[in-house]
This record gives structure tokens, sequence and C-alpha cells, in this order.
């Protein structure tokens, strides 16, 4: 399949980053404050309470004949207001940031942003990504191509077995399963490439469901959109159900969408879930099931 | 004749699983005949494997553990050596077999390692603490430890025969579903959790019922060491939760074996319905681990302050209140399913709230050093080294329960980072803390102090180094279970985390040295005292190790501590003002059940995963027909007579005078 591959000058591997600490969008940078902040509330207690440990252990050792042995002392209503206080207001505070938190941030809330929402549909195949603009009518394996500042609208879904979308400077995992949808909203707010990755084990290949999202401009994206749309690679149902067996795609490939059904076809399992491993190398070791694809 | 199995299902072209598998199956063979031509075969057999001696059956859990956490760790060695090696290559692992390193040392790490170890402290000192004499069940209890053997067995057959499942340590479906994974792997790990499962659940009706129906004169709920309230509490959830984890795999089973849709992707199955159930056993699990691990701690925390536990009220409290909760939450263990605000909210805060007990506990434990006179010795190593390392644990899985920052970390090393971190914090050092505190119970000598502290030292850095690294890998977006990478930045941490593993490998072979050295000088080590680390509760308030009876005269107790007091009031009227009534004892005979049943699991497990269904109906009859003949036995106790009762007991007393002396003048 590879050597029909139209190899985009966009999609030429460049370091792309994953570091979630350096967000390039709105959600992921609203996540990293609460990530920060909720660390920050909880070392407040956390340090003073290790030094405690170590304060306390270290002054009533045996050895220092200074320290106070009270060897009846096992009970003190104050300490015990105290030592269940402490922790409970935490907890008040912290649920604060998570109750706010996931109403702010819920994956499926839409994102503002300038120009038109960018539907796209995530497949998750054994072992790569499908990503399809029906807006657009086109569609691209492992590599994803976004305007920044426009809202991004993920639908999601698997074509095979469970799996886990994740751009990490982009912010929020979310599932992918197969006959179902699950919704994803984000923003890239700087152009450059990040690197997505399957966040979710689901068999051999998965250590390469590695792809690169390249936010581009927003003048730039309708020029790869008018460009991808020449491809003479066509995706419908039948190559799609070639493109679901197992394998491993090193290079990004893209795909004139000849049919914009096809998301909802395979959601509704109106196209089959895939096969899984082929059952001819299964024979060569019906045991173990073997299905080394490289 | 035999189903799915075929020689081509040993290994012969993989060099690794075939080595390793073959130097272990050599040294079984080499410990069987030296057993053999030693002639140490019928002690073996009446004094262990048919024993029904709560005492002898927690002391072959732990060393059941002991065993799988070589096994557990040799394949962490492995997958530390993959990935410090596989940025941009495929390492020395294919996927196939990297796959099934992982999944197997999580199966073996919680169900045989971490829970044999808990079952196996619980059994050892519960009935000793509560003043009594044995369990409420006590064949039972040598059914449930010999059917968690059997599980143990068959995962490790699958090293040589077969493979094991390359699904992770919980099979989600629809990869484990049989269109996705054909082989025998995910049928491997069914069958091992299945019957050993079975075992868990005997084990944990049986520590309810023995602690809730058998207590000793005088020992109120109220009264009992907060070891066996954290007993009570596990057991409760061992009891609630592990029908769940049997009903899950029942099902995952039906769809594999029979073509059922339950978690299939077709015919209305539902992979949620899998999370969903696996995760409302899955979460109370980690609490049944870490529950006795609190007990321990506050059994050696007070012992080596020299003073009782601070706050005893607050500690129950705390204990019954995570045993409620923790059944609350599971769905914090997939916040990125797509479920709406309000769900997430509610389960990351009801998470949260679990922290405030054990919070509580910490600052329990911290306050009985308040005013104490803290002795360093090993176990109390442990426990301070578990307070530090569990707070931080503490911290990052509160951390993973507020949703949107579970949005970022989510399957990622840092959580990988996290339960690592409270299991081996948490439930391993309290396992190690127990192991050395009580060790000189069971078997009358102490361990070696000098390889213990070093074990400790390299056991508490090892952590630190190993996972420590894997916290920022997970910053750096880096998930788990990978085979290969080709992100450069990941890999200075992963070769630091391979780092810390090597020197945790020295930290085994420092406990591997301490037993050794320890059996060697046992007489130097010997206590005859039966109370080496001036003890407060009643296990100590017999000879070590305990006469298969445990007391002679059942012990009154009349407050918190109970053999504190004794000892109090020991000072204060000298030892034994009055002989002891000494009566006979009846006590439960031997029984092969528990070892001739789990052989026949065994043939029925493994013939289950081949399809050998003669073998199936073999190993099931005769499971039934050893179950019925134990059934319709008519004598299952014998007497020992009051005579040889005092005997026993007063060489015991003879011994424990010195000491009181000892202490008296303190």
């Amino acid at each position: 399949m590879s050597a029909h591959v139209v190899r985009a000058s966009l999609t030429a591997r460049i370091d792309a980053t994953m570091n979630i600490l350096d967000p390039q969008g709105p959600i992921a940078a609203a996540e990293k404050t609460i990530l920060i902040d909720s660390i920050a509330i909880m070392l407040a207690i956390v340090i003073p309470t290790i030094i405690a440990i170590f304060a306390f252990a270290f002054w009533f050792r045996q050895s220092n004949t200074k320290a106070e042995y009270l060897p009846d002392w096992a009970y003190s209503g104050r300490v015990e207001m105290v030592v269940w206080s402490i922790p409970a207001l935490t907890v008040i505070l912290l649920g604060g940031v998570a109750w706010i938190g996931s109403h702010d941030l819920d994956p499926a809330k839409p994102v503002p942003g300038t120009g038109i929402p960018i539907r796209i549909q995530v497949v998750s195949l054994d072992w790569k990504w499908l990503f399809i603009y029906p807006d657009q009518r086109i569609a691209t394996v492992n590599t994803l191509t976004v305007p920044a500042g426009a809202p991004l609208r993920f639908e999601l879904t698997s074509g095979s077995v469970m799996n886990a979308f994740f751009i990490p400077q982009l912010g929020s995992l979310i599932y992918t399963m197969n006959g179902m949808t699950t919704h994803l909203e984000l923003r890239a707010d700087e152009e450059g490439t990040y690197k997505g990755i399957s966040g979710h084990f689901s068999g051999d290949g998965f250590p390469d469901m590695m792809f690169d999202t390249h936010v581009v401009s927003q003048v730039a994206f309708s020029d790869w959109v008018t460009s991808t749309a020449k491809s003479d690679q066509v995706l419908n149902a039948d190559t799609y159900k070639k493109l679901a067996e197992q394998s491993i795609e090193k290079t990004p490939m893209t795909f004139r969408l000849d049919d914009p059904e096809l998301f909802g076809k395979i959601t509704s399992q109106q196209i089959p879930p895939a096969p899984g491993p082929k059952l001819t190398t299964n024979e060569a070791r019906p045991e173990t099931g073997v299905n080394n694809v490289r | 004749m035999f189903g799915k199995l075929t020689l081509s299902a040993i290994p012969f072209d993989q060099p690794i699983p075939l080595i390793s598998g073959g130097v272990v199956v050599l040294l079984i063979v080499a410990v069987l005949a030296w057993v053999v031509i030693k002639g140490h075969l019928p002690y073996l057999w009446n004094e262990w494997i048919t024993s029904v001696d709560h005492k002898r059956i927690g002391v072959m859990y732990i060393f059941l553990a002991m065993l799988m956490l070589l096994r557990g760790f040799a394949d962490a060695l492995m997958m530390r050596g993959q990935q410090a090696v596989a940025l941009h290559s495929d390492g020395y692992l294919p996927p196939e077999h990297y796959n099934q390193v992982f999944s197997a040392h999580g199966t073996i790490m919680i169900f045989f390692v971490a829970m044999p170890f808990v079952i196996g402290l619980m059994n050892l000192v519960v009935p000793l603490q509560l003043g009594v004499r044995d369990v409420a069940f006590p064949t039972l209890n040598s059914v449930g430890f010999w059917l968690t053997a059997t599980g143990a067995l068959l995962v490790n057959i699958s090293l040589v025969v077969g493979e094991f499942a390359r699904t992770g340590w919980l099979p989600y479906p629809p990869l484990s579903e049989l269109n996705y994974s054909p082989g025998v792997g995910v049928d491997y790990y069914l069958w091992a959790l299945q019957i050993s499962g079975v075992g868990t659940l005997v084990a944990g009706v049986n520590l309810t019922t023995t602690v809730l129906k058998l207590r000793t004169k005088g020992m109120t709920l109220l009264r009992m060491p907060i070891f066996c309230w954290t007993t009570l509490a596990s057991n409760l959830l061992i009891v609630a939760a592990f029908p769940i984890l049997t009903a899950t795999l029942a099902m995952l089973i039906l769809d594999r074996y029979l073509g059922f849709h339950f978690f299939t992707n077709d015919g209305g199955g539902n992979v949620m319905m899998f999370m969903n159930l696996i995760w409302a056993w899955g979460h109370p699990e980690v609490y049944i681990l870490v529950l006795p691990a609190f007990g321990v701690y506050s059994e050696v925390v007070p012992t080596f302050s020299g003073k009782p536990l601070f706050g005893y009220r607050s500690m129950v409290l705390a204990t019954m209140a995570i045993c409620v909760i923790s059944f609350m939450v599971w769905l914090h263990h997939f916040f990125t399913m797509g479920a709406g605000p309000e769900v997430n909210a509610i389960f990351g805060i009801a998470s949260m709230i679990i922290a405030v007990p054990t919070g509580v506990k910490i600052y329990n434990w911290l306050f009985t050093m308040y005013g104490g006179r803290v002795r360093f010795t090993s176990p109390m190593l442990w426990s301070l080294g578990f307070m530090v390392t569990f707070i931080i644990g503490g911290l990052t899985g509160v951390l993973v329960a507020v949703p949107p920052a579970d949005f970022l970390l989510h399957n990622s090393l840092f959580l990988v980072a996290h339960f690592h971190n409270v299991i081996i914090g948490g439930v391993l050092f309290g396992a190690f803390a127990g192991y050395t505190y009580w060790f000189p119970k069971a078997f009358g000598f102490r361990l070696h102090e000098g390889w213990g502290k070093a074990a400790f030292w390299f056991w508490l850095v090892g952590f630190y180094v190993a996972f420590m690294p894997l916290y920022a890998a997970g910053f750096l977006g880096m998930t788990r279970r990978m085979q290969h990478y080709d992100v450069p930045e990941w890999r200075p941490w992963l070769l630091v985390a391979g780092v810390g593993a090597i020197l945790i490998l020295i930290g085994i072979v420092c406990q591997v040295t301490q037993l050794v050295v320890s059996i060697a000088q046992r007489e130097k080590l010997r206590d005859r005292t039966g109370d080496p680390w001036d003890g407060r509760s009643l296990e100590w308030a017999t000879a070590s190790p305990p006469p298969v009876f445990n007391f002679a005269v059942m012990p009154d107790v009349t407050g918190e501590d109970a053999y504190w007091l004794i000892k109090a009031h020991a000072k204060q009227q000298g030892l034994e003002a009055k002989a002891p009534d000494y009566r006979d004892v009846e006590m439960p005979k031997n029984s092969p059940t528990g070892f001739v049943s789990a052989f026949f699991a065994t043939i029925m497990g493994f013939a289950l995963i081949w399809h050998i269904w003669w073998m199936v109906i073999l190993g099931l009859v005769g499971a039934f027909a050893t179950f019925v003949a134990f059934a319709w036995r008519d004598h299952d106790e014998y007497v020992i007579p009051a005579a040889e009762v005092e005997r026993i007991d007063r060489t015991n007393i003879e011994e424990r005078r010195g000491l009181v002396t000892i202490a008296g003048g303190a």
C-alpha cells in the first residue's frame, strides 16, 4: 500500500514535541493550570507533614534523653480535631477545583475560536489512525493537519479494539470504542508540529500508533485541503476494509473521501468491526496466535 | 486427544522463555530430588502440605508470595531493559513477548505477590492477636491456599507451554476477545484467576468469620488490635468484591468459549460494561491490599515507639470509612471514556474523600511517635519509609482524581509511577515490615538486622530512582506499555529508571542473603521469650514459634494492648500468681483435602485452557470426589492431653519470667 502513498511536503518528519507542561491550546493550558494548582495545594500540607515525620522520628529517638517520654499518651481531642480537619479542608478545596474543572473542561464542550469549526472524524484502527475530514471530503492516515485558532470538533470511534486519542500539547485524552462515538473539542493556537499518540494499549502494533499533528495557518490549511483533494487514493467502504486489516504504517497516507457517510457506517457497524489477526498465520501456530507484523 | 495442545506450544524458537523456563524446571526437580533423597518428604507432607494450622498456612502463603516476587521482578527487569534500549529500535523483546511480560508482571505482582503476602500475614497473626487457637474453618483455609498456588502455577506454566495473555493485567475487551486474541494467553489468565479467585474468596470468608465470631474472653471489637480491624475491613471487601471479579471473568470466558456477546464488538456486546465491572472489583482490590498493610504499620509504630497507638478510635473509624467509600469510586479509572462532567466530578470528589481517612491515619502514626522512644529497627524503618513515600503517592493519586488533570495523565507513565508509588511504598513496604516483625514469632529467631537495613535502604533509594523518572516521562507524554518508541526526550528518564531497578535488585539480593544468614545464625538470633520486640498485643504472649494450640490457657483481655496490660500487671504481682488451669485441647486434624483438590483443579484449569475436554471432566470429578470424601469423614479432631499442654507451657513461662524481670528493671 505504501507504494501509492502521496507524501505531502507538510508531512515530512520534523521534530514533533509532546510536553504536557508546554501546552499549545486553551484546553491543554487550562488542564495544565489545574494540574499545577492541585499539586501546589497538596504540597502545602504534604511538605510540612513529611518534615514532621522526620522531626518526630529524630527527636523522639530512643537515645535522646532530653525528649519527653509519654508512655500512656494516646488521645487528644484537639489533635484529633486538627488531623481530621487538615485533609478534609484540602479535599473540600480540591473538590471545588474538580467540580468546576470537570464542567469547564468537559471534552465535549465546544471551544470558541476564529473561523468555522473543523469537523474531524477519528477512527482508530489496528494499528494506525484514520482522520476523516467530511466537510473537506478528504482523509488521512497517521497525519493530522489543522488550522491554528479554529475550533476543532472531533468525533471519535474505533474500527476494532478500544483505543485512546491523545495529542499531549493540545489536551484531553479520550477513548475510542467500536460502535460508539465519543466527542472532543480542542483548539490549537500556535503553528507547529505536535506529536499525537495512542493512549491505550491495543495490541502488538500499539507503539507505532504515533502521528504528527501539523498546526498551520488558515490559508495554508486551505491550500493543503486543495492539494490533498487531488490525491489519487480514494477512501470508500472497500478501501476502508483493506485499511482496517492489521498493519503498521510508517508513512502517512492521504485520501480523497469518496463516501462522506463512511464514519456513520463504521459507528453503526454497517461496516463490521475489523477482523483482527489473520487466520492463516494462526494456523501456523494455533496455540499462540502469533501475528508478527514486522 | 490433547485439544489445542501440540509440541509447537513449547517455544523452541524463543531462547528467553525457554532457557528461563528450563532453569526453573531444573531447580524444581533438584529441590524435589533433594527432598526425596534426604527423606524430608514425610515431614513436608505431614507438617506443611496437609497442615491446617493457620500459622503454617500463613507461612506458606508468604513463601509463595516471595517466590512469585522473584518471578514478577524478573519481568520488571526485562521491561526496564527493553525500554532502556528500544529508542528507534526494536530492543531485544519482540512485541508479542514484551506484551506478555508486562501482562504477567502486573498479574503476578497483584494476584500472586501482594495478595498472598497480606493474606499470609493475616493468617499467621490474626488468630494469635485475637487470642484463639485457630481460624474459623481450618481445612477451608488450606483449600484456599492451595487454590491460590494453583493459579500461580498455571501462570508460570504459560511461560513454557503456550503463551500468557498479551492484553495487560486487566484484559480489556474487545482486545481480549477471541477475534483479537485467538491464542491461549487470555485463557491462561482467565482460568488462573478464576481458580485462585475461589481461593481468595474462601480466605476472605474464613478470616471475616474468624474476626467476627472467634475472639478470646474480653476481646471486644473495640479492644482488637488495629491489624484485626484492617483484616476485618479487607476481608469484608474480599467477600463483597471478589464475586464481581469471578462473574466478570466468567462472562469473558462465556464470550471466548461459547460465543456469547457480553463484551464483543458485535452482537450487542458492550466493552464499557467490562470496564465498570472490572473496576467495581479493581478499586476495592487496592484497598484489600493496602488496609492490611496499614494494620501492620499500626502494630509496628506503637511497638517501636514504646507507647500505644494514637487515636485508636479514629483509626477504626478511618479504616471502616475507607472500606465503605472504596466501593464508590471505581469510575475514576475511566474519566476519559466520555462520561458527562457531573459523573466525572462526583466520582473524582468521592475518590478524594478517601484521602481524608487515609491522611488521618498518617497523622495518627505521626502522633504515635510523639512522646515515644523510637527504636530504628528494620520494621520501623520500613514504616517510616512508607509514611514518607505513601504521602507522595497519595498526592499524585489525588491529582489524577481531578478529572481535568487526569485528562492529561491518564494511562501515562505518571499513572504507572503513581500506582507503583502506593503499592510498593504502601503494600510492599508493609508486607516487608510485617515479615521482619513477625518472623521471630513464626520461627523462634529474629532476622539479621544488618542485612535487613541494607535491604531497606536499597529498596527505598531504588524505588525513588526507578519511579520518580517515570513521573517525569509521564509529563513528557509517554504512555504505558510501549515496546519501542522514537522520542529521544524520554530516554534519559528510562535509563535512570533502569538504574533504580538495579538498586531494587540489590535490595532483593540483600533480602535473600538476610534469610540465608539468619537461618545459618539462628542460634545467635534465637528468641526464647516469645516477645523479642517488647510487643503490646497477644501474639507476643505465647512462645515463638507458638505451640500448635497457640495458647495453653485462653487469655483474658481487659483492655486495648492486651499483652502490654498483662505485662504491666505481671510486673506488679509477679508472673503466674496462681497456677493456670490446664485442660485438654482439641485441635483439627491435618487434611490433604486442600492439596488434592488443588491438584485436580490444576488439571482441570490446564485442560480448560487447551480444550482437552476429557481431562476437564477428570479434574472436575476428582476435585468433587475429594470434597465428598472430606465431607463424609468421621473424625476431624484430635486431643492434646492437659499434661502435655502444661509441659509445653511451663517451658515458655520459665523463659518469659526472665524477660519480665529485665523489663521490670527498666
